[in-house]
């Protein structure tokens, strides 16, 4: 690729658990059993490598495989963990070999009346305008469906 | 609203994520694009109204044909990029959630 360009985007997401309490929630980041049972990616995407070390400094590498063959890897640093409430790191998402992003994300856990509210905001830096566009059709329509099965929920 | 908020507005509705869909696989007429709907041609107008403000979706008339077709430049990379990261994340939590209901005293031996 000549071109290098940067282009950053930002975004929050809240989400409330009902009847849980913050640790039970910040529990299901912290540890590799528990991330296995939802931290993954679309469609018929499978882990094909997981290496877990949740501590500052520590690292979380994922390496994702789809039925097509192609490949992701995001490549993981934490820089700051207070039990039950608070995780930050940063990460780099990879795709097929070119690297794609750079982020860092946030996580809160906090305390509401009857359960855990958590809020969720990623930054990144988006590199060199790499877009699939082959599979831009296909993107397109995935979202469709994604935001179809959320939006059902 | 941020073209973002457009987007997913626009997005908010079925049959709007229908016709989005239909012309992912190219473009056509209005009325090819109304066909699988049951409904008047005024309501799918302003469906494509919706979806045109949103920067999604172009149309154009020639003659006395209106084409409409798909405009992927709407959609920036950053956007491209944050409704990916985002929707990731949706379907994430939403098993989260889930997973939290089944295991609400702690993970599984």
């Amino acid at each position: 690729m000549t071109d290098h360009s940067i282009a950053h985007g930002v975004f929050t997401i809240e989400r409330t658990y009902p009847d849980v309490a913050p640790q039970r929630v910040f529990d299901a980041f912290a540890t590799a059993a528990g991330k296995q049972a939802w931290f993954f990616g679309p469609g018929d995407w499978q882990i094909a490598q997981r290496e877990f070390d949740f501590r500052p400094g520590g690292r979380e590498r994922v390496k994702g495989r789809r039925s097509s063959g192609d490949e992701s890897f995001f490549d993981a640093v934490y820089f700051d963990i207070v039990p039950g409430e608070r995780i930050v790191y940063a990460y780099d998402m990879w795709h097929e070999g070119r690297k794609l992003s750079v982020s860092l994300a946030t996580l809160e856990f906090h305390a509401v009346a009857g359960g855990t509210r958590l809020r969720l905001c990623e930054q990144g830096a988006f590199l060199d305008g790499y877009d699939d566009a082959g599979r831009r059709e296909h993107g397109t329509i995935e979202l469709m469906d994604r935001m179809e099965t959320t939006l059902r929920a | 609203m941020s073209n973002l908020d457009l987007t997913f507005q626009a997005l908010a509705d079925p049959t709007r994520r229908a016709m989005v869909e239909r012309l992912a696989k190219g473009s056509c007429s209005v009325s090819e694009l109304a066909q699988p709907f049951a409904m008047s041609l005024p309501a799918v107008y302003q469906h494509l109204q919706m979806l045109e403000a949103s920067g999604l979706v172009a149309s154009e008339k020639i003659g006395r044909v209106r084409t409409c077709r798909m405009e992927p430049a709407a959609m920036s990379l950053a956007e491209t990029w944050i409704n990916r990261r985002r929707t990731d994340w949706e379907a994430r939590l939403d098993r989260l959630g889930a997973h939290l209901q089944r295991f609400p005293e702690g993970e599984p031996k």
